[in-house]
């Protein structure tokens, strides 16, 4: 056991030279002999330097410090050299072994259309607006200038919701067939200018089958301010039309009836299975439908006190569900319902 | 609505192309859905022009025919018919074409004379019941030629898709309207085959009762039936329609009944104006009345159903009783049949939401009450009633007695509307010249009635659109003939909205990118459920009883699917879906609506690797990470608690329960995984911002101690116990393992934990750090009970 300052120098330096010869195991055991904190032989000389005549610290301690710090060069020099031969060793590995996977989460397809649907009419100025399912018979009819009584309402098999009470006929509550109502919901709340897009669920009675679910996705848009014309809205959904699909998508407008756009539109485009050519998809027309639109009608904006004779809007509506289907050639609804994994892991972002 | 190409031909007085038309609709806003060949069954036949006719050597009645078929050579045909006559025409059926009624020609020996086709009766073509002989065409068409051709049939049907804003194009004469403004042409109604004779106008009846042919005729329901016309025939002859009129109604998939049926029908499908013949002989008393329904009043209509009306309907009665539903359906005790010698023609107008609520309550939709319900020109009934009588007079015979009576008490004029040229430049963003506009609008048939003066013009809009009722439905006609194709779409200048986007919306983006990045599929299940326990909404009108209430929960839709994946055989999954739950509130209230998020585990934690041997299943520690994680992205205010076997969050207004974890069962199979789920309710409060800590610039030192836990202590004890003790520089607690069993004493464990120090002033000492981590588990012991096992040194330095 050295019992000298020199002693002990002279025993580390000793040991420092051996360290390029040790092997992994032993590498790091003379690591613990050396630098630990508790027994390490470094560690007690640096604690016995308290010991030490004054004179003697500081150049005893300086010499620890260069030693110190050449230990801990050359442990990291040594370990560096011994994983290089590890990696050379990995060289015989099979690397066309599976590599390890982790577990892929989704976003459900519906979710994708309509994000990037969005995010067009972001771009646009438009800003996200919701409201809720259950809906007055006023706020999903009435107010959207749907006369009572009227075939209109065929076109929307409404689910009605046993809330009690006795509720007067505009009063009683429903599944929302659409997301309109939260066109009046925000326009009652907020004055022009409005550009929102609203995206949610909507219901109708239909029977569960390949095309039809009782309850679906609807985006719905609306733009009311002073100035806004049909030509904006043809240029508006052109736009969203060429940055969803693609730049070279066809468009076509033609006329339609909804109670609460005047004038009203479907807007089509060319097909995307056969490109325009007909076929099975489009019923031989090469055209799809892919979204009703139309100017706010004057009656709707009287029924959120909105002046049409100053104010003038657009509104258009489309259905992720089906888009979806279309854009990943789902061929049955069901599937964006049924949680099947094998499904949902195909279809990602 | 299904219309015939040839009858649009008819009132063009051009041919037309089915595609072309079908374009041109769609452009006007009436798209075609399906264009079909009429009597396609028939397409292969040809005209047989029969030369020669001998008597078969073998067989009494049949005959060896010689036909032309426009081929090299004659073909021998046998046929039994007694009237085949040489030099006339026949349909022929050839080798290898399929009659419509599904016989496939073939070549045969009849009686040892070959027979190379076959010569059609009516009946054998599906055209009529006569089988007594063959067809003789009246034609002279080439032998060969498509028999389609010859018997003018070769038609096509569309269906066309009308809006409900639109009735008029529920009859020929609107499509071809549209047509002819989309060709630039004039449309007239087809001439009708022996009809031109002269036909009285109907006589006004003063106030609400008028005569025709001896029979009253009177409203006494105004409101729900504005206006009756009826006219009287003695002595008709109910027999087959001439085939003019029986092809133009198959065309259009209607079968022909006999003559006076099938002219009410083909006004109806040519006019959109529904009209009714009444047996007058069976009528009770010279009367018939438009009234109101006596309560629980009822008839047999003509489809064999007893009907009970109620005070909402408008019956067609007789002195008696009611004979009719109005605008609906007639009754069968009048019913016209083939000895009828003597008819009633009525042709009425009722009022829409009357017809709608009478249909909607007999559950009754007729071609009838789907027009009225749209509304029926009430100004075109003359018209309307004239021409069904022309047609009822040149193909069933007989007298008009007198002239027709019109009964209208309450004389209305079709709308007079205003339209600014500067309201058309507002709304559709183009200035549309004056003459234009004009054009467009005499083109629907409406009659522009001042000239340009103060900016406006005044229209008078035709009877049969009761949908223009304002100047913005001018404005859409006015769009729609211009052609929407015809505008500009170029993105002119505009002002941005300045609404921030729903704060729930973006609480719901955050939660689900934050999920799927946890490697969790989002799924969407179906809102309408089976029952689900006390506050569950009720659908009153569902389409099945499992659909039957609105979801409180997410959680049993997920587990369905997790059951649904088991049944595909996927044992991994996992599960989680954003969706509104529902929860019924005061009697009469709007359902409080609530967005939840909620997730669904089961299977192996990891996917499997060869490198790593068996990979273990999901347990409560991988959903109780998942939980922390959904309540950090959904409701981030939250705290996380344990309740029971539950981990539970808790919100910080009012210490409310907003999630929570479950162990839950399902309908496993035997290798099935257990199975793991959580939901929280989605909080679209604004996020804190979290501020940048200063990192540290000094070392830290750890020490490791592993405590003998007895029973009844939790981690969360000593965690705290650890933590409140004042000036150790204690940085943070990591737990490194928990070991049960071996020689420790019972329902005791020990869990190490590992302590982190740091000072951010100033490097530490081991002596400080000593002192604090003594003084730690001194406090430990002190506070909860809980010693050391054996303190030792970490492995290396901080």
């Amino acid at each position: 056991m050295p019992t000298t300052g020199h002693e002990v120098l002279a025993a580390l330096e000793a040991r420092l030279a051996g360290i390029p010869d040790l092997d992994e195991a032993a590498l790091e055991e003379e690591h613990i002999q050396v630098l630990g904190r508790k027994a390490g032989r470094l560690t007690s000389a640096l604690k016995s330097i308290a010991e030490l005549p004054v004179e003697e610290r500081r150049t005893f301690g300086a010499e620890l410090n260069r030693i110190k710090n050449a230990f801990e060069a050359a442990f990291a020099a040594r370990r560096r050299v011994l994983s290089q031969a590890v990696r050379s060793r990995d060289e015989d590995v099979d690397r066309t072994m599976p590599p390890r996977r982790t577990w892929t989460g989704s976003l459900h397809p519906v979710t994708l259309v309509v994000d990037e649907i969005v995010d067009i009419f972001h771009r646009l100025g438009f800003a996200v607006a919701l409201g809720p399912e259950a809906e007055t018979e006023w706020l999903n009819f009435g107010a959207l200038n749907f006369p009572p009584d009227h075939p209109a309402l065929d076109m929307h098999d409404t689910l009605y919701l046993d809330v009690g009470g006795d509720p007067a006929p505009g009063d009683r509550m429903l599944l929302r067939t659409h997301t309109s109502p939260v066109q009046i919901r925000t326009l009652q709340a907020s004055p022009p200018p409005v550009r929102v897009v609203i995206p949610g669920l909507c219901y109708r009675k239909d029977t569960f089958d390949a095309s039809h679910a009782p309850a679906f996705s609807q985006i719905e848009g609306l733009a009311v301010d002073e100035g806004i014309t049909f030509v904006d809205l043809k240029a508006t959904l052109v736009h969203f039309a060429h940055d969803f699909f693609s730049p070279d998508t066809r468009v076509r407008f033609r006329p339609s009836f909804f109670p609460f756009t005047e004038p009203s539109a479907e807007m089509d485009i060319g097909c995307l299975l056969c490109g325009g050519s007909g076929c099975r998809a489009c019923k031989g027309s090469g055209w799809m439908e892919i979204l009703g639109c139309g100017m706010v009608h004057p009656h709707v904006l009287e029924n959120c006190s909105v002046d049409p004779e100053r104010y003038t809007g657009f509104a258009f509506g489309m259905g992720p569900h089906r888009i979806a289907m279309l854009r990943y050639g789902i061929p049955d609804i069901r599937m964006l319902f049924e949680g099947d994994m094998r499904f949902l892991e195909q279809i990602h972002a | 609505m299904i219309v015939s190409r040839k009858w649009l031909e008819a009132f063009l007085r051009q041919p037309l192309d089915s595609h072309d038309l079908t374009e041109r609709l769609a452009m006007l806003g009436a798209p075609v859905d399906a264009v079909e060949q009429s009597h396609a069954a028939m397409a292969d036949l040809v005209v047989g022009l029969v030369e020669a006719v001998e008597p078969h050597p073998d067989a009494d009645k049949l005959s060896v025919c010689s036909v032309n078929d426009g081929g090299d050579e004659l073909l021998q045909v046998i046929c039994g018919a007694p009237n085949v006559t040489a030099g006339k025409r026949y349909p022929l059926a050839r080798v290898g074409t399929t009659l419509p009624g599904g016989l496939t020609i073939e070549k045969r020996k009849i009686r040892g004379q070959v027979s190379r086709g076959m010569l059609c009766s009516a009946r054998e073509l599906e055209m009529g019941e006569d089988h007594t002989g063959i067809l003789e065409l009246v034609t002279e068409a080439a032998a060969g030629s498509s028999l389609l051709d010859a018997l003018d049939l070769d038609d096509e049907s569309l269906e066309v898709d009308v809006t409900p804003n639109r009735p008029d194009l529920l009859g020929h004469k609107g499509i071809a309207r549209e047509l002819a403004a989309s060709y630039g042409r004039q449309f007239r109604l087809p001439t009708i085959p022996g009809g031109g004779m002269a036909i009285p106008a109907p006589i006004r009846a003063d106030g609400a009762e008028g005569t025709t042919g001896g029979v009253r005729v009177a409203i006494e329901d105004p409101e729900g039936c504005p206006r009756f016309l009826g006219a009287v025939i003695r002595g008709v002859t109910i027999g087959p329609s001439p085939a003019w009129l029986r092809n133009r109604l198959e065309a259009v998939g209607i079968r022909s009944i006999n003559n006076v049926v099938d002219a009410t029908n083909y006004i109806l499908i040519e006019l959109g104006q529904p009209t009714h013949a009444y047996d007058l002989q069976t009528l009770r008393g010279s009367a018939i009345i438009a009234r109101r329904a006596g309560d629980g009043e009822g008839l047999t209509t003509l489809d064999g159903k007893d009907r009970t009306a109620s005070a909402d309907m408008t019956l067609i009665a007789d002195a008696e009783g009611a004979i009719g539903i109005g605008g609906v359906m007639g009754g069968e005790t009048t019913e016209v049949r083939d000895t009828t010698t003597d008819i009633f023609l009525e042709c009425a107008s009722f009022q829409p939401s009357r017809i709608r609520r009478t249909r909607t309550d007999l559950g009754l939709s007729t071609d009838a009450s789907f027009r009225f319900e749209r509304g029926v020109d009430k100004w075109g009934a003359p018209d309307a009633l004239r021409r069904c009588l022309e047609i009822l007079l040149a193909t069933a015979g007989g007298e008009l007695d007198g002239s027709p009576v019109d009964v209208w008490p309450e004389t209305t004029h079709p709308p007079r509307i205003f339209l600014r040229a500067e309201r058309v430049r507002q709304v559709l963003g183009e200035d549309i010249p004056w003459a234009k506009l004009e054009e467009y609008l005499v083109a629907i048939g409406a009659t522009v009635v001042s000239k340009p003066d103060d900016g406006r013009i005044a229209v008078d809009v035709p009877g049969w659109r009761p949908d223009l009722t304002e100047e913005i439905d001018l404005v859409e006609e006015v769009a729609r003939m211009h052609g929407y194709d015809n505008f500009p779409s170029d993105l002119r200048p505009f002002r941005v909205g300045t609404l921030p986007d729903d704060p729930a919306s973006v609480a719901v983006a955050t939660v689900r990118d934050g999920l799927a990045a946890a490697g969790l599929n989002e799924v969407a299940t179906m809102p309408m459920a089976g029952p689900d326990g006390e506050g569950c909404v009720a659908v009153l009108n569902p389409l099945s009883s499992q659909e039957g209430f609105l979801r409180r929960r997410l959680i049993p839709g997920l587990t369905r699917q997790v059951e649904r994946n088991w049944a595909l055989g996927v044992r991994d999954v996992r599960l989680f879906e954003v969706g509104t739950v529902f929860e019924a509130a005061d009697p009469g209230q709007r359902p409080r609506e609530e967005i939840r998020v909620a997730g669904v585990i089961t299977g192996q934690w990891q996917p499997r690797h060869w490198s790593d041997g068996e990979m273990r299943d999901v347990n409560r520690w991988d959903v109780a990470g998942l939980f922390h994680r959904a309540v950090a992205l959904a409701y981030p205010s939250a705290t996380v608690q344990v309740d029971g076997e539950s981990w539970v969050a808790v919100s910080p207004e009012g210490q409310e329960t907003i999630g929570r974890t479950h162990r839950l069962d399902a309908d496993a199979p035997p290798w099935a995984a257990p199975v793991y789920g959580f939901e929280v309710r989605v909080h679209p409060g604004t996020r804190e911002i979290r501020r940048y800590q200063a990192l540290p610039e000094t070392p830290a030192s750890t020490r490791d101690v592993s405590l003998l836990i007895p029973p009844g202590v939790t981690a969360a004890q000593v965690d705290r116990a650890m933590r409140v003790v004042k000036g150790t520089r204690l940085e943070s607690l990591e737990v490194l393992s928990e070991f049960h069993g071996g020689d420790l004493p019972a329902g005791h464990r020990t869990v190490a934990f590992r302590l982190t120090f740091r000072d951010p002033q100033r490097t530490l000492r081991d002596k400080d750090v000593e002192k604090a981590f003594g003084r730690i588990l001194a406090a430990v012991e002190r506070e909860v009970g809980v010693a050391p096992r054996g303190a030792g040194e970490a492995p290396g330095e901080g």
